[in-house]
């Protein structure tokens, strides 16, 4: 059976009540609209680059608790990387969640994996990987807004 | 049933039976996530009875044929049923005659059939359509492409803080120029039955063209299209426990005489040259290729079980169950209902400010309790009430009380699961 409190753990529950980074980058280089339109789920992403270092990221919508969660600890995880460091982070995210076989070692990935629950609720994995996605489009220097259809 | 349920059903003799109908949907006894299977997303689409699948059933194990040109046995029969159904089916909804009721895909192409055939053969640059702010997207973009084929132009009819539309600005909006009024029979976000008669009335003394919507009208309500004095009736067959993938369109007889055909094929002409090809007899000119014979019986097979329960019953009472659950829901903190009409179908609309619904909707799937969540095809209502989403439990017949219990415990659990 499963147990709904391995979905939502509570960091995710933190991070839906008090999303850090939540609100819009006054002087961001680079900014990306993201929406699931499934569900209705819209974000905007807001990105600041010191050279290839992520030096400041945002990010506001609206979304549920899966979406917000996983913006908010996005944002955490890119804060003072390189751009190919968040490279390599989103490829391991998006493995955690779409793998057919789940990774045996998630540690690299920090509080990211309580994110690792989702695998099992298949509606539910766009709502964590919309952010991603905006982000890596954003990265890839895409202009036109993400959509997870 | 608890004890207290039971109680109350007692004291109401001519009322439904509901375990006994339960007992007709063989999916109702099926366990989710452990738990039993509580059905709330009629609205999306409702559960068949053994009746209809049985008789899918044996359309396929014992007489599948094509239709109308075999001359053999098993032809004859499926001819025979289908036919047979279409008639039950007109009288269903007091047609004046089977060559008004067309067998369509759905709603929605019923909605797109009229459009096309109707519409774009007809409107001018200039002329108006008009809907209500509450309609589902196939009663919006059907619309919307005429209008861009024809230079038509779309008019929206506001709705009220309560979900009902506003009666003077329809009369308002009502112009000359309005050649079409297409409306919601009842609403599927927020469950507004809506006062067609009159707006029909209106409508036609101005001179417009009346298309209803009907999907989540015909399982909860009697419909007389006579009655109602509608140009065009559309509904599914899946919303009203009969197959997916079919539908009916009512058309009053005159208007589809003198439309066009929707698509070429077999079964729509009488004679077919390379110079000029003549169009068959109504209903079969919009009946292009081979229909889905079995969904057409067993649409029939749903409206034979459905008279049989009674449409009287049934809306009795599913307002039962609507007025309970809404007054369960009102004692709900931070729960707000969008589609408080005082006419409204087994619809219940919600938001919660504690709770995202697509959150809630998991929650209540590890329960075992099954609603929609999001935008229902209806983005301008969730745009009316400044929502994203809302959480709807839509009820049928065949749902209890203690389900409606369940799911205002199923809140309460996500609220827990949310304040940690």
């Amino acid at each position: 059976m499963m147990d709904i409190k391995d979905l939502y753990q509570e960091i995710i529950v933190d991070h839906n009540r008090s999303p850090r980074n939540f609100g819009v980058l006054e002087g961001s280089d680079l900014r990306l609209e993201g929406f699931n339109p499934l569900c209705g789920d819209r974000l905007t992403l807001y990105l600041k680059l010191d050279g290839e270092r992520v030096s400041d990221i945002r990010f506001d919508g609206n979304g549920c608790a899966i979406s917000v969660a996983s913006a908010s600890l996005m944002t955490e995880a890119m804060k003072g990387r390189t751009t190919a460091e968040a490279r390599a982070i989103f490829d391991a995210f998006h493995h955690l969640l779409t793998s057919p076989q789940p990774p045996a070692d998630t540690a690299s990935l920090g509080k990211l994996a309580a994110l690792a629950g989702v695998r099992d609720y298949p509606t539910r994995i766009k709502c964590a990987t919309l952010c991603w996605h905006t982000l890596n489009a954003l990265l890839e220097g895409r202009s036109t807004p993400v959509s997870t259809e | 049933m608890t004890k207290d349920h039971a109680a109350r059903n007692l004291d109401r003799p001519a009322a439904l039976d509901v375990d006994r109908v339960r007992a007709d949907f063989p999916v109702l006894a099926r366990i989710v996530h452990g738990k039993p299977l509580a059905y709330l997303d009629n609205a999306a689409t409702a559960q068949k009875p053994r009746a209809v699948i049985e008789t899918l059933d044996r359309y396929y194990r014992e007489y599948n044929s094509n239709i109308h040109r075999g001359v053999h046995r098993l032809s004859e029969e499926a001819t025979a049923a289908y036919e047979g159904a279409r008639e039950r089916i007109r009288a269903f909804i007091n047609a004046r005659s089977v060559r008004e009721v067309i067998y369509v895909r759905g709603t929605t192409e019923a909605i797109n059939l009229v459009a096309q055939c109707y519409g774009r053969a007809r409107l001018k640059a200039g002329d108006e359509i008009l809907v209500t702010e509450m309609e589902h997207h196939s009663n919006i973009v059907p619309w919307q492409i005429v209008c861009g084929q024809t230079g038509a132009v779309l008019r929206v009819v506001p709705i009220s803080d309560a979900g009902e539309v506003v009666m003077e600005e329809f009369e308002r909006l009502l112009s000359p120029k309005t050649r079409i009024v297409a409306l919601a029979h009842v609403s599927n976000a927020l469950g507004t039955v809506n006062p067609v008669r009159e707006m029909v009335r209106l409508a036609r003394e101005r001179g417009a063209v009346t298309l209803l919507d009907g999907a989540q009208a015909v399982p909860h309500m009697t419909v007389d299209v006579q009655e109602l004095d509608c140009d065009f009736y559309a509904f599914s067959g899946h919303k009203l426990f009969g197959p997916t993938g079919i539908g009916i369109l009512y058309g009053r007889e005159k208007l589809l005489e003198e439309m066009p055909p929707y698509q070429g094929g077999g079964d729509m002409i009488k004679a077919v040259t390379f110079e000029k090809t003549l169009w068959n007899d109504l209903p079969y000119k919009f009946e292009a290729g081979t229909p889905h014979i079995a969904g057409g019986i067993g649409l029939g097979a749903a409206v034979d079980y459905v008279g049989s329960v009674g449409l009287d019953a049934i809306g009795a009472w599913e307002q039962e169950l609507l007025a309970y659950a809404t007054r369960a829901a009102q004692e709900v903190k931070g729960l707000r209902i969008i589609g408080t009409s005082a006419h409204k179908a087994a619809v219940l609309s919600f938001v919660l400010d504690f709770i995202h619904p697509h959150d809630l909707g998991t929650i209540l799937d590890a329960e075992g309790i099954a609603i929609r969540t999001g935008h229902h095809c209806a983005m301008p209502v969730m745009d009316r009430y400044s929502v994203p989403a809302t959480a709807r439990a839509s009820f049928a017949f065949y749902n209890t009380l203690d389900e409606v219990d369940r799911l205002i415990a199923g809140i309460e659990k996500a609220r827990k699961v949310f304040a940690r």
